[in-house]
């Protein structure tokens, strides 16, 4: 039986500390799939690591930083299946990572170069959505409209705490709830929009609270425990494929990094509480668990977190030698069949860049 | 199939477009057990079902952004705005993604859906049921818009729209969508997008509208037939604009009066001066006038004759330009 055991603030966890609070476990997960789970952590803590440093290089352009939202990620995502969608925010820009996504073509998203625009049916995993929570109603549509075509697919909406602020969030998520749409709401709760406090954000007691008004379950997890994240999405997912309609997780954590580059949290943020969260990082503590469990040495985690920053440099590179963009493409897709006036810009276009 | 309203040619349409593609859908607010507050979408219900003339929630940008996802699901969604103003909360999908995404996927996915509305004033209707948006959509890269006059170009387009593998914005006259029963072909009908068409054949002055306004320059032209042989061009598809059949009937008259209910400033109006003014100054033997709604929110219904173009205002313009 899996243990679900109360944390602070009556989250859903699973891993202790290893100390006064005992791990926990999760029914149906093999050594196997604990070290899968511990790879794509890794894989996606040096996708972020990595992208700062190029930022700072100026070999990407403003970066939204995730470090330590991972466990969020990768929890959720190991619940789906490959046909089942994922619609990302901004902040979830590596997601693809885990269905197999070169991640040079995230970096070129980074770096405004057309190679970072993938094509949503290649890994399931629909355009990075940058205004607010507007992608929500995407999700519910695309779950809805799967369901009505007799597929089996699942659909999850990635977003904020700040999201929940927002018009399309309600909108989508009341359409959800009257569809009864297999799509989880999957809320990272790190606690701050850019400078704003949840607590200024809603009056509510918790996010989770909202899910009520739209008539589906609510569920609170710890968003720095990957098995917590993963096993209330686990349910989520079996709710939605059991055709008993949404789910909204609200996954709390805290955000000890700027909200991106371009962000100065000095003005705003209590620094010792960042320190403090920073000491109980996601991905320290799935590797404290596996070792606790051992599952997990030294030396494999030596080896997995080498390999990820290989990977990484490997995929910068990939990145920088992408060809320069090609003018045609400031014209191309944005119709099926471009007018003809398209057809004019581009030739003066040539002209004056021709010289 | 004989005479229709407009508004029974737009039913038309999406009963045959609805029974040659089985992903076409239609949803909006009370589409379905209603059948459409102006009855547009009666007994699509009944013969399609619940899933393929869906009544939502009360969210327009809820239609709209469920609508993206329908698209990537393999639907052709088919929105419903009740009114051209409640259109207005679904702009935020419109212009973050419904005229994005295909460019997004860098041409890999298509978003054909259609967005359906009624519009414009003289109905002696409460606030913001009278408004014409047009230009908010126009300027909407990634979106094309229609607009019929006559009830054979409301299926026409509609059926166009459809098909389309782009989005697709379907303005509505409400005007006239009971007044005046035209001519419609039976079964599949198909106006191709971007073709204007002329109403009227005239040599002096040619005026350009679309819409319930197309009508309003039909009379002013048939009141003047004594003075001035007036050219009418309905422009029917906004975006892509038919600048070929513009300038050929500029060409021929010299001279342009534009027609529009909207309010003036950049106004839709605006860009078919400037195309004039870049493309045609040499035939032009006058200043294009341009005849619209004022720059004020739509006004109390009792004055809404005085804001909207009226014959005797166009026919006053056709005067001023003849004069010049």
């Amino acid at each position: 039986m899996s243990q679900v055991l109360p944390a602070e603030g009556g989250l859903r966890r699973i891993i202790g500390d290893g100390e006064a609070l005992p791990d926990g476990e999760v029914e149906g997960l093999t050594s196997d799939d604990l070290l899968a789970l511990y790879r794509n952590l890794v894989v996606l803590r040096a996708y972020d690591e990595r992208s700062v440093i190029y930022h700072r290089q100026g070999r990407i352009g403003t970066y939204a930083i995730f470090w330590n939202h991972e466990a969020m990620q990768v929890g959720s995502a190991f619940a789906l299946e490959q046909r089942d969608w994922i619609f990302p925010s901004y902040r979830e820009s590596a997601i693809g990572l885990l269905r197999g996504m070169p991640a040079s073509t995230v970096l070129s998203w980074w770096r405004g170069h057309p190679a970072g625009w993938w094509n949503p049916e290649d890994y399931n995993v629909a355009s990075i959505c940058v205004p607010i929570a507007t992608h929500v109603p995407h999700a519910v549509g695309f779950a809805w409209g799967s369901r009505m075509k007799g597929e089996d697919r699942v659909a999850v909406a990635y977003f904020g705490d700040g999201a929940t602020s927002e018009g399309a969030f309600h909108e989508g998520a009341t359409f959800a709830g009257v569809m009864k749409a297999p799509v989880i709401l999957f809320c990272n709760n790190n606690q701050w929009a850019i400078s704003t406090p949840v607590e200024a954000q809603t009056a509510a007691a918790t996010l989770a609270d909202k899910a009520i008004g739209y008539g589906m379950p609510g569920v609170r997890v710890d968003g720095g425990d990957v098995l917590a994240v993963y096993e209330a999405t686990r349910e989520a997912v079996a709710r939605a494929r059991a055709s008993e309609g949404p789910t909204f997780i609200e996954a709390v954590t805290y955000r000890v990094a700027p909200h991106a580059t371009a962000d100065d949290p000095s003005i705003y943020v209590d620094e010792e509480r960042v320190e403090e969260e920073k000491e109980n990082e996601c991905v320290g503590r799935y590797e404290g668990y596996l070792k606790r469990l051992g599952v997990l040495t030294d030396a494999q985690a030596e080896e997995i977190k080498q390999g990820a920053l290989e990977t990484m440099r490997a995929a910068i590179a990939e990145a920088e030698a992408e060809s320069p963009a090609e003018v045609s493409l400031v014209f191309e897709h944005a119709y099926a069949e471009p007018p003809p006036s398209q057809a004019d810009d581009l030739a003066e276009l040539r002209r004056i860049l021709d010289g | 199939m004989g005479e229709l309203f407009l508004v029974e040619a737009v039913n038309d349409a999406l009963h045959v477009e609805m029974e040659r593609d089985p992903e076409v859908l239609v949803l909006g607010e009370d589409v379905g057990r209603l059948g459409g507050v102006f009855r547009a979408t009666a007994g699509l219900q009944e013969r399609f079902g619940e899933d393929r003339c869906v009544d939502t929630p009360l969210a327009e940008a809820g239609i709209l952004g469920t609508a993206v996802g329908l698209c990537m699901a393999g639907w052709r969604p088919v929105c419903e705005m009740q009114y051209d103003a409640f259109s207005y909360p679904a702009l935020d999908q419109l212009i973050n993604h419904v005229g994005r995404y295909r460019w997004r996927t860098r041409g890999k996915m298509s978003f054909p859906l259609v967005v359906r509305m009624p519009y414009g004033g003289g109905v002696r209707a409460p606030e913001l049921h009278d408004d014409s948006p047009e230009t908010y959509y126009v300027h909407t890269p990634g979106v094309k818009v229609a607009i019929p006059s006559t009830p054979a170009d409301a299926k026409g387009l509609l059926a166009a729209a459809i098909r389309d593998p782009d989005p697709v914005v379907v303005f509505e006259p409400k005007l006239i969508y009971r007044t005046v029963r035209g001519q419609v072909p039976e079964g599949e009908h198909v106006v191709p997008l971007g073709e204007a068409r002329i109403a009227r054949e005239g040599s002096d002055v040619t005026l350009v509208a679309y819409g319930a306004m197309v009508v309003v320059a039909e009379r002013a032209a048939e009141e003047l037939e004594d003075e001035a042989s007036c050219e009418v061009l309905d422009l029917r598809t906004l975006k892509p604009l038919d600048e070929r059949a513009l300038l050929a009937s500029v060409a021929k008259t010299g001279r342009a009066v534009v027609v529009q209910e909207a309010p003036r400033v950049c106004g839709f109006a605006a860009e078919v001066a400037a195309v004039l003014a870049e493309k045609a100054i040499f035939d032009l033997r006058g200043p294009v006038v341009r005849v619209t709604g004022y720059d004020v929110p739509y006004p109390y219904w009792q004055l809404e004759d005085a804001y909207m173009p009226s014959v005797e205002r166009v026919i006053d313009a056709v005067r001023r330009l003849l004069a010049t």
